[in-house]
């Protein structure tokens, strides 16, 4: 008897002490080739740029039935967005819930602008996604863990570390636990969000998060998350706690 | 108007090498996909890309299938004197978005 509780007990201990130290964390900047970093270090050549244009340019678009533009109440986006970023997903008392920053921007288009959402992935959301994202480049990740974030972020952390889909693996026993060894010919990163939204080679565009998480899950043969569905806010949230500190760098360049 | 990403020197001197970098955004659709319904997605790229110095071309690019959607391309051409840079890019449909850009020479 004892010696089961003392395997059962050992087994506790390695599924949970695969959290990565603050000192080892990486961005998948460290793991992307030379080619790759350039691509992201040179703003005429990272492709991400264009969608920051694009966005700069919806910014100042009079939109809705407001016939207002982001800039009308936020004004210069370059000091009133700086850091927002690094802050999302945040608490929202309305919803009673964290919206990511795609959500936010949405909200706004429909409460103040009186315009229709724009839909996931669409360019026109990716674009005022990166340009608002953008103004937070180099500063550090800083998601609120306060007592209304709390159970919000203890479920994206469950979701991270639950086994799921036909493969049955989680997020964790990749990205704690494997980072840096390869999956077939990529190299494993360690999951860290600082770079959304991201222009991935792969897509030849910029996409969010969300559809990372998406790839991510139909990888491993589970059904993934609808567009938007709380448990994928949840799980952006615990990623970027899990990330705290680390500095956003978007738009990044991912392979 | 796509939009597009052009860096060169503002000035230079005479007879120096200058690197040019453009950067355009196009889908660059190849005609080999298929949509949701598995009804082929037509091809869309841009196919040629020209640049002139005051007029006289000084690089040509012929684009294919297999390159990148927002294609980058970077060149190096000799600055001779002051004047226009212009680039044009051509798609499939024929339009050409042409941008022109100021350098001076000393």
């Amino acid at each position: 008897m004892k010696v089961v509780a003392l395997a059962l007990l050992a087994a506790a201990v390695a599924a949970t002490a695969a959290e990565i130290a603050p000192e080892d964390r990486r961005s998948g900047y460290e793991f992307a080739t030379p080619e790759t970093r350039a691509m992201q270090d040179d703003d005429n050549a990272n492709p991400g740029i264009l969608g920051v244009l694009q966005g700069e340019a919806l910014w100042t678009t009079k939109v809705g039935a407001a016939d207002r533009s982001c800039a009308d109440c936020h004004g210069d986006a370059h000091s009133s967005m700086k850091g927002v970023a690094a802050r999302y997903p945040a608490f929202d008392p309305a919803f009673g819930r964290p919206v990511d920053l795609e959500q936010r921007i949405n909200q706004c288009r429909i409460q103040h602008q009186g315009a229709d959402p724009l839909a996931w992935e669409s360019a026109d959301l990716l674009a005022l996604t990166a340009f608002v994202a953008h103004q937070s480049r180099r500063l550090p990740i800083r998601v609120r863990r306060n007592a209304e974030l709390r159970p919000f972020f203890d479920q994206g952390g469950e979701l991270f570390h639950r086994r799921e889909g036909q493969l049955n693996l989680s997020c964790s026993q990749c990205h704690d636990d494997n980072w840096g060894k390869r999956l077939a010919g990529t190299v494993i990163p360690q999951g860290h969000p600082t770079g959304y939204p991201v222009y991935r080679l792969e897509w030849q565009s910029l996409g969010s998060l969300q559809r990372r998480l998406r790839n991510c899950m139909i990888g491993v043969r589970a059904e993934p998350f609808e567009y938007g569905a709380p448990e994928a806010v949840a799980l952006e949230l615990y990623l970027m706690g899990r990330a705290s500190g680390m500095l956003l760098e978007t738009p990044a360049v991912r392979p | 108007m796509a939009r597009v990403l052009i860096n060169l020197p503002a000035r230079a001197k005479r007879g120096e090498v200058i690197e040019v970098k453009t950067l355009i955004a196009h889908p660059m659709e190849t005609g080999y996909r298929v949509g949701p319904t598995g009804a082929a997605i037509p091809r869309d790229i841009i196919n040629r890309f020209v640049c002139t110095y005051n007029g006289a071309e000084v690089f040509r690019a012929e684009l294919f299938p297999a390159i990148a959607a927002n294609p980058f391309i970077a060149f190096f051409t000799v600055a001779t004197e002051s004047g226009e840079i212009a680039f044009s890019w051509t798609d499939d449909h024929g339009e050409t978005q042409t941008e022109v850009r100021q350098i001076t020479v000393e």
